[in-house]
């Protein structure tokens, strides 16, 4: 469990943290909170020559509503989101999800900006992501752009995260009433990867139509899986139990899991479907004003 | 009325706050890796990622290249000195490093040694060994098979059968199952499981070239036998070898072997004349230290309509990885298996078991447990709860019919055990009452109803401890006693050290208490060391809940023959005959006048300073106790869980334990042992398990996939006691540690199919996945509507 040699690097500006990645052309990784990263490398499954931690760059940890979107920065602590009492009102779905990840340590220090862009498939955040139709803000070398997060995730650890790209924040548009959304996951243990998690989101008008609809799922698929066909099933219809089990069964269907110690693929299967349905009716119930 | 007997501070039965936590709770406890000694080198090891491989070229001149390693040692280097294999407990034998053959993933290969952590670490990296993988083993029943793969080619037998044991009488019990109007028949599987103690294994090894000594700072539960051992093993004088185990951070059974590590650090101090140290990573703990369990168990039960058990019949098989290392008491190679007639007067039984050798790594330890007790008491128990599903009767109810009667005891069980009291059917109706047992049986029938699962589980169970007479346990012929000196000094304090070595259980609290109780003299005042063998009185260490029953006979026998020579000082004292002083509410007082009387303190100093002529003085005692029997202590626990039926998750709602220890030293410690039992018990009923693939690769193999509870899932325990004392035993007390791991999974297990009864559901393996429960309600037919 010992890392081999590497180098360190703290720079302060995002400029100079992408100027790092550049010289090292792809063999450095960006270290924020380290959860991930950290083990990976104490068993020596990543290498990298060096490290540019960007926990000293200002200005990359804040957590704000304004013009109509929800910033989110990209060391932003997930314990903070658990401890927002914005989030807990307007966007629940990310209180759901922060309280899911891990425990109190490394909540502490893992980052939302991490969470997002590792690629793991049992990462919580990034259902979420999809859920919300959120936008990514990368920085290159080739300067800033944004990423639709419906568009980012491309495979098991693979983005379109360039290697001398860093995430720097990311946006949500901004909550609606009418609006719920909830995150549902199973563990066989606090702190395990999940058998299977949900994300949803509702819109619904005065008459409780479905103007909006997004659902994603955690740890089913070699990359988060963005359940589309489930969420455009309920656009446009007040949803009873019926629709809604019947998104959570197209959510099932889109769902590609492999079998491991958390279960064979069958059961994980019914498990996205099963959670899909818990966070589609805790969403409605939300969006109806309830909690 | 008599007046009231005046209390000594500390003594048994006081909940005292335990004398080791003020180290521990400020992070100060000494524990190996806190010792850094001047010099001192660093050892690292680098490991087979083959299960099973023929070893076809191993270089090591790039790692000798990487900046501040010193040396390499390869399975050649120890083959020269001949150290490349060692002896195992059980007298099978173990590779330190392997000189052409790996035998499981993990498995130690080349040891590195360098000027830091890092350099070792990036030396073990830089180590090259090519591999010719040869045909893996992993299931022990193929390995049995004619014609499997011959995994130690070193031994005579062409087979991978290590050895069968049985014990019983085996055509009594095949008479009374072809006559038996009822019977049940079951096979149960007991996985893989690891201790994962909070300290992982290590050592620092110094030879020092000048005055040939060498010192072992070690992780060891039983130190003094590992001295006896290194100098059997390497032929240093053993007057020459001191083994100092410090502060240590969990055992459970773990820590009783002894692992290549310890011994390539020992050559590679020998090698440089310099200290070394050497300290596992988390995965190498899983993935290589002994393992505990891995039992394939074919249970059989018969009884009459009536649900009176009569004959017992169990078939096991053993999966020992490559080699035997297991820790069993040199008799008994299955442990103490054969106490699994548990709680019922079966008046036949037959046990047999067979072991396998498979790629994997060795060992069949404890895992919290007395010598295969756990596995002894899961089959029992299930067993007890499948005849009552049978034949369709509540399960208390079939156990309170069984139980062996209170006043049977001593009670000679079918398979040769002296169970010394008991008192079974008071512990379960305690336990039924805390729980309101009727209450929920009625809960439960009317959420049947409504299509909700929940189950309650019994486990009434009884444990066999304190290993061990010498008449028939020995570990390599070493007798199981264990040991006290103490020591009063001329102030009426007291120094006492012990054989065992506490890892958590209390000890420095424990027997100061039962010390101030049998001296008059408070636990405060009262000094307690072990695991240094350079001090302390020769003991064969802890493990096995043999602490109380052994070393803590022996303060208490110890502290009666001080008491014997303070009668004659005190005699001297106050003017009389010895025969006119008696030791009475915790002063030596002459015979009905009790007020002329001398405290131990008065007696200490005069020992000192005013001893009579014909005493000798000083004031101490040592001894070396052989206990007359095991001890059995017991419990019934009841544990009511629900099931979401939709996800399979088991939620454990309430656990009540009930246990009976006998004398109480400790309230405090025992409840802590118990609810420290209770979770390692609930784990490996939910949520531990090592698994192995076909290519004998490890799953499980780090924290992120073997799960070891949080408090997050940890149920609240619920513990209540009853108190039945040891007949044999000096203060009357049983040992206590292991009780609730060994108790705790059929409980478990029992509510998750009781819960599943609707199903038709008898039995579901160890540990229960949500999986494995959804599967079933998703395959079986459920109830009628």
């Amino acid at each position: 469990m010992i890392p081999p040699q590497f180098e360190y690097y703290a720079p302060s500006s995002v400029d100079e943290a992408v100027a790092l990645l550049r010289r090292f052309d792809g063999e450095a990784k960006v270290l924020a909170g380290g959860h991930s990263l950290i083990p990976l490398m104490k068993l020596r499954l990543a290498e990298p020559k060096a490290l540019v931690d960007i926990n000293r760059i200002p200005n990359l940890a804040y957590l704000r509503e304004e013009d109509g979107y929800l910033w989110i920065g990209a060391t932003t602590r997930t314990g903070d989101l658990l401890d927002s009492a914005l989030l807990r009102k307007s966007y629940p779905i990310l209180t759901d999800a922060a309280q899911e990840i891990a425990d109190p340590l490394v909540r502490n220090l893992g980052t939302v900006g991490g969470n997002v862009c590792h690629g793991d498939p049992g990462n919580d955040l990034p259902a979420c992501m999809l859920a919300l139709g959120a936008v990514l803000s990368v920085a290159g070398p080739a300067g800033p752009r944004e990423i639709a997060a419906a568009e980012f995730y491309r495979d098991t650890f693979v983005t379109a995260l360039e290697p001398t790209e860093i995430l720097t924040e990311v946006r949500i548009p901004k909550a609606r009433s009418h609006q719920g959304n909830a995150y549902q996951k199973i563990e066989k243990r606090v702190g395990d990867f999940a058998i299977a998690g949900a994300a949803a989101n509702l819109v619904v008008d005065a008459a409780g139509r479905v103007e909006t609809a997004g659902i994603a799922l955690t740890g089913v698929g070699p990359t988060v899986v963005h359940a589309t066909a489930a969420a455009a099933a309920l656009v446009g219809e007040v949803p009873s139990e019926t629709h809604l089990a019947n998104a959570a069964r197209l959510a099932e269907t889109a769902t590609d899991p492999s079998g491991d110690l958390r279960g064979p693929v069958a059961y994980k299967r019914a498990m996205a479907g099963v959670l899909a349905r818990r966070a589609l009716e805790r969403a409605l119930a939300r969006a109806k004003g309830g909690s | 009325m008599s007046a009231p007997v005046p209390g000594v501070k500390g003594g048994i039965g006081q909940p005292i706050l335990r004398k080791e936590d003020a180290r521990f709770v400020r992070g100060k406890g000494s524990y190996i890796d806190d010792f850094k000694f001047p010099g001192m080198l660093y050892l690292d090891i680098a490991r087979s990622p083959y299960a099973h491989a023929k070893i076809t070229s191993i270089r090591t001149d790039r790692a000798l290249k990487v900046p501040g390693v010193l040396a390499v040692i390869t399975g050649k280097d120890l083959e020269a000195a001949g150290l490349a294999w060692m002896p195992t407990l059980m007298s099978d034998k173990q590779m330190v490093l392997p000189t052409d053959t790996v035998m499981y993933q993990a498995q130690e290969v080349v040891a590195v040694v360098a000027d830091s952590r890092y350099a070792a670490a990036d030396g073990a990296a830089a180590v090259e060994v090519d591999y010719e993988p040869l045909p893996v083993v992993t299931d022990p029943f193929k390995a049995i098979e004619p014609g499997a793969p011959v995994i130690r080619t070193d031994r005579k037998e062409p087979s991978n059968h290590i050895w069968h044991w049985e014990t019983g009488d085996r055509a009594a019990t095949d008479r009374a199952f072809a006559t038996a109007p009822v019977s049940v028949a079951q096979d149960l599987y007991i996985p893989r499981i690891h201790v994962s103690s909070m300290e992982t294994c290590g050592c620092i090894a110094q030879m020092d070239p000048v005055s040939g000594r060498f010192t072992l700072w070690m992780t060891t539960q039983a130190p003094h036998a590992i001295r006896t051992v290194f100098a059997l093993v390497t032929g240093l004088p053993e007057q020459n070898i001191r083994v100092i185990s410090p502060d240590i951070g969990g055992g459970f059974g773990g820590k009783v072997p002894v692992y290549p590590g310890y011994v390539l650090a020992s050559v590679a101090s020998i090698k440089t004349g310099r200290p070394v140290k050497w300290i596992e990573d988390r995965s190498e703990n899983l993935q290589a230290d002994s393992f505990a369990r891995d039992y394939h168990i074919h249970a059989e039960v018969a009884a009459e309509r009536d649900g009176t058990v009569t004959a017992l019949r169990v078939k096991t098989l053993a999966d020992h990885g490559y080699t035997d290392a297991a820790a069993n008491p040199s008799k008994f190679p299955a442990g103490l298996f054969h106490i699994i007639t548990g709680s019922y007067p079966f008046a036949k039984a037959f046990v047999e078991v067979d072991a396998a050798y498979t790629n994997k790594p060795p060992g069949g330890i404890a895992y919290r447990c007395s010598f295969r007790v756990t596995e002894a008491v899961y089959t029992i128990e299930r067993m007890m709860d499948i005849l009552a599903h049978r034949l369709r009767v509540d399960p208390a109810e079939l156990r309170l019919k069984n139980f062996i009667p209170p006043e049977a005891f001593p009670y000679r069980s079918a398979l040769g055990w002296t169970y010394d009291s008991g008192n079974y059917g008071a512990a379960l109706a305690k336990a039924m009452e805390i729980i309101d047992y009727a209450g929920l049986r009625r809960e439960q029938a009317e959420k049947r109803r409504k299509g909700e699962l929940m189950g309650i589980g019994i486990s009434s169970f009884t444990e066999i401890v304190g290993a061990g007479p010498s008449a028939t346990f020995d570990i390599l012929g070493i007798k199981m006693f264990d040991s006290a000196e103490v020591r009063i000094h001329p102030t009426g304090k007291v120094l006492a050290r012990f054989g065992t070595k506490s890892q958590g259980q209390g000890h420095e609290t424990t027997y100061a208490q039962i010390l101030a109780e049998e001296l008059g003299i408070p636990a405060d005042d009262i000094r307690v060391e072990e695991g240094d063998t350079d001090t302390a009185p020769y003991g064969l260490g802890t493990y096995a809940s043999r602490s109380t029953p052994t070393a803590g006979a022996a303060a208490a026998v110890a502290a009666r023959k001080i008491r014997e020579k303070g009668r004659r000082i005190a005699a001297h004292l106050l003017e009389v005959s010895p025969d006119d002083v008696e030791w009475k509410d915790f002063a030596f007082r002459v015979k009905g006048v009790p007020t002329k009387s001398k405290t131990m303190q008065e007696v200490a100093f005069a020992a000192y300073t005013n001893h009579p002529a014909g005493v000798e003085a000083g004031l101490e005692a040592v001894d070396y106790y052989d206990p007359p029997n095991m001890t059995y202590p017991f419990g019934s626990y009841i544990c009511v869980v629900d099931i979401d039926t939709e996800t399979g998750q088991v939620k454990v709602r309430r656990f009540v334990a009930v246990d009976d220890c006998g004398t109480i030293i400790n309230p405090m410690i025992v409840d802590g042992q118990i609810h420290g039992g209770l979770t390692m018990g609930f784990a490996p009923a939910l949520l531990e398990e090592i698994q192995y693939d076909e290519n004998g690769n490890v799953h499980g193999g780090s924290f992120m996939d073997y799960l070891v509870p949080t408090a997050v899932e940890t149920p609240n325990w619920e513990t209540a006691k009853t108190v039945t004392p040891s007949p044999h035993h000096p203060l009357g007390a049983k040992g206590v540690g292991e009780s609730a791991t060994v108790g705790a999974p059929p409980a478990i297990v029992n509510a998750v199919v009781d819960a599943l009864q609707p199903y038709g559901v008898e039995h579901i393996d160890i540990p229960i996945h949500p999986w494995k429960v959804w599967q079933i309600l998703h395959t079986k037919r459920g109830p009628a509507p």
